[in-house]
């Protein structure tokens, strides 16, 4: 899997220069173009790093934009289209992964962190509420820090 | 010989770290007052002999000495100077070297300026700052030394990276370290608070203004690398939830929460155990940022484990200081004790419902960023992370952070009441309202989330000048009282207003450049024409020429709108002669509406005919505008008489006129 990806990666960048989506991917009918550029911006470039197909220039970047549209000019939906790419490609082209165990920490985690946050907040008034901030009473400062800070307020009175 | 001139320089500078992180340190906990003293000279010697390395290395680029491996690798004879120089920091070896260089600038600034902090603080924290240069100087000279030389030396270099020989992309990095570097000084404070067990207002005075500046370079720096890959990437993005640019992105949500959070423990008091985290927070993840960009883990886990001398070193660094840092804090932590009360509804309230927002994006950022590490390294698969899941997990959580953020500088410390907050909000709200229905109208078919995000900029911009208003008593007292007001305004005050209504303006431009850009991609003989966004492009033709290390192709587009001509768009396709590799360089056109961006790629046939992709960006020139005004309300606020360092001591001294300039 590892060589099949270097490999690839050594023939995208020996390719010569080519643009994202160029005009002659375009397909006529503008309503199948727009389905086509939203898969596109779903699909990750498997060659490259962290780049849709829509952005890429890499030359397998192409070949996907072409068959996503080969596959919406056939009739496919989105989800066919999205189905066919993930059956050849695997899972790792789909920049918004699935829900499904393996990910199940990515998405529920941004969810538990709010709400630990939210408990955390929750915890920290209702102990305020009870008068204990945080166990010991505040220690009174010495003459010497009295002094400096008493410098660093008179400063800001002007 | 120079180039081992600054590899010396470079190892006197470790031992120098090593004296200054270690007899400092216990000469505070025994109170040996010349041992704390000592903390002083080794910062300011620190300084010099790295700056002497910096320069060394800077040397050898700019007389392209071909003997030293890191000028054979990232510079050329045939550079522009500026690339030269900037060829310093863009690479691996010469960033780290950079890092170092501001790490001590700003260790000596404290040495030097730091006349009214107490002698066994000083003495702390100039130590903390030693410890993290020792992490990195040691890294340097084992893994990376940016001074290795080679033989025999090659007859010329490999050159910089084409894309990297741009100006914006040139002050990009040492904008983002000036940022990443100046939370270590706000880590190093927050680390020598918990050693010695105290965290006072006269701290969070002096944390402040570090987190602020460090906050200003950083946003500045995001918005850098952000604005290259507008006009360098040739097809109008602006953010891609890339790994490289979420490292500095983290640590800016951080230092965000822990800019407001430190405003909470210099006014009332409280809050001091959670400032202190967040400090080491930011920090943690500015370590993070840098060496995520620097290590190539990135790429893939393969990559980190081709140098794993590198890696593991990474590792260990990361390990010691993170976990070291969370551990002293789990131990000392509970004894910052704080005096100020307050009710869940009030400015500390908002500050801190600020602080639990940005604190939570930044871990959902995070996640999704290692997430396929993770996964990767324990064996559970390859997984991509990318734009669709950032923008559907960030995006819910900041909203709420932005409705309450016009409705936070209205409640009172302690104690605020909602209602009359609320009330005084009417106006704003009816705008806001009003602002929403219209652009729903005239984009009613576009995408909700670009209106949502209008209407929510127009609420934060209005809601903002609102209490600006209030401030001044804005036609509730005669027209000069006001003005007396407004000039009166301490720079703090207009640090918060001018930083709110900047991510206001910011805001409407992300709207504008994310649902509404309009793009066309064809093929153009010279003469065609084509219409994008209401605009005429006609096609001139291209020409061939040179610069001064590539080759170009530029094409001519004369731009009309009504039959009146509005711009000539000069897009450039380069090829620079080292490494043949192909840049754009596109031709942007700026108005308040939005940008004509046009760029120019291969040729088709023979007649001169030529692939053209020409865009319409709504509002694209707001971002920058409004990350301007963030920064300058950031610097403006740095200048508050409370925060300049060194200010009390201005009657005194000599020490003091120079910090006051």
């Amino acid at each position: 899997m590892f060589r099949w990806l270097v490999l690839i990666l050594a023939l995208a960048v020996a390719d010569g220069p080519a643009m994202a989506v160029n005009p002659s991917e375009v397909l006529a009918d503008p309503l199948l173009e727009k389905r086509a550029r939203e898969i596109s911006k779903g699909l990750r470039c498997v060659v490259c790093q962290n780049q849709s197909i829509d952005d890429s220039d890499a030359t397998l970047a192409r070949d996907l934009r072409v068959l996503v549209r080969e596959r919406l000019v056939a009739g496919d939906s989105d989800q066919d289209v999205v189905d066919y790419v993930v059956s050849r490609y695997g899972e790792f082209v789909l920049l918004k992964p699935p829900f499904k165990f393996a990910t199940a920490v990515l998405w529920v985690g941004p969810a538990v962190i709010v709400l630990a946050a939210l408990a955390a907040m929750a915890a920290f008034f209702r102990r305020q509420r009870r008068g204990a901030t945080g166990g010991a009473r505040p220690t009174a400062l010495s003459d010497d820090e009295r002094r400096r800070l008493d410098a660093l307020m008179k400063d800001d009175r002007t | 010989m120079i180039a081992e001139l600054g590899h010396f320089t470079l190892i006197l500078a470790l031992f120098m770290a090593v004296v200054q992180s270690s007899l400092p340190l216990i000469g505070a906990q025994r109170r040996h007052a010349a041992w704390m003293a000592l903390a002083q000279p080794t910062a300011v010697l620190q300084f010099l002999l790295v700056a002497i390395a910096f320069l060394c290395l800077t040397h050898a680029f700019v007389t392209s000495d071909f003997s030293v491996v890191n000028v054979v690798k990232n510079s050329h004879t045939a550079k522009p100077l500026i690339y030269k120089i900037s060829g310093v920091w863009g690479n691996h070896e010469g960033s780290l070297l950079l890092w170092v260089l501001i790490l001590s600038i700003f260790g000596a600034a404290v040495a030097v300026f730091g006349g009214n902090l107490p002698p066994s603080l000083k003495a702390r924290v100039l130590s903390v700052q030693a410890m993290i240069a020792v992490g990195f100087y040691l890294f340097m000279l084992l893994t990376s030394n940016p001074f290795e030389r080679i033989h025999p030396p090659p007859f010329n270099g490999q050159g910089l990276n084409p894309l990297l020989q741009d100006p914006g992309l040139a002050f990009h990095p040492p904008m983002l370290y000036l940022g990443y570097v100046g939370f270590s000084m706000a880590f190093s404070f927050a680390i020598a608070a918990l050693i010695e067990g105290r965290v006072d207002a006269a701290w969070a005075r002096w944390v402040r203004p570090w987190t602020l500046a460090a906050w200003c370079f950083l946003t500045a720096g995001i918005a850098l690398g952000s604005w290259w890959a507008y006009y360098e990437l040739g097809w109008g993005g602006w953010w891609f939830w890339d790994p490289v640019e979420n490292a500095s992105f983290m640590p800016w949500l951080a230092g965000t929460a822990l800019l407001h959070s430190a405003t909470v423990v210099e006014k009332r008091d409280t809050l001091k155990g959670w400032t202190v985290l967040l400090a080491i927070i930011t920090f943690s993840l500015s370590l993070l940022g840098t060496f995520l960009v620097r290590s190539g883990v990135l790429t893939s886990v393969h990559a980190f484990a081709t140098d794993p001398a590198r890696g593991v070193f990474i590792l260990i660094l990361l390990i010691i200081v993170i976990g070291g840092s969370l551990a002293l804090f789990a131990w000392r932590g509970p004894q910052l004790t704080s005096t100020g009360l307050f009710q869940p509804i009030s400015r500390e309230g908002a500050l801190l419902f600020n602080n639990l927002v940005m604190t939570t994006a930044a871990a959902a950022v995070l996640l999704g960023t290692l997430y396929p590490l993770l996964l990767d390294a324990v064996g559970g698969g390859k997984v991509s992370v990318g734009p669709p899941f950032f923008n559907a997990v960030f995006i819910p959580i900041m909203v709420p952070m932005i409705v309450a953020m016009a409705i936070g500088p209205f409640l009172n410390w302690k104690r605020g009441d909602l209602m009359p907050a609320l009330s005084r909000l009417r106006v704003a709200f009816a705008v806001t309202v009003a602002a929403g229905l219209a652009a729903w109208s005239i984009y009613g078919d576009g995408p909700f989330l670009g209106v949502a995000a209008l209407a929510l900029a127009v609420w934060l911009g209005t809601g903002t000048l609102t209490e600006l208003a209030g401030r001044v008593k804005l036609f509730r007292a005669p027209l000069d009282e006001s003005l007396r007001r407004f000039r009166r305004m301490p720079r703090s005050a207009w640090g918060m207003t001018l930083g709110h209504l900047g991510l206001a303006i910011a805001i409407a431009g992300m709207a504008g450049a994310g649902a509404w850009t309009v793009e066309s991609i064809q093929v153009m003989k010279p003469g065609d024409k084509v219409t994008v966004g209401g605009y005429v492009y006609a096609f001139e033709g291209a020409k061939n020429g040179k610069g001064p290390n590539y080759s170009l192709v530029h094409g001519t587009f004369q731009v009309s709108r009504n039959g009146e001509h509005v711009a000539t768009l000069r897009p450039e396709k380069r090829v620079y002669d080292v490494s043949q590799q192909p840049t754009t360089e596109a031709a942007i056109h700026t108005t308040w509406r939005g940008d004509l961006y046009a760029v120019i790629g291969d040729p088709e046939g023979t007649d001169g005919a030529y692939v053209t992709r020409i865009y319409f960006n709504p509002l694209v020139v707001w971002m920058w505008v409004g990350t301007l005004v963030m920064v300058f309300g950031g610097a403006l606020s740095l200048t508050d008489r409370r925060h300049r360092v060194g200010a009390p001591q201005r009657r005194t001294g000599a020490a003091a006129v120079a910090a006051g300039t």
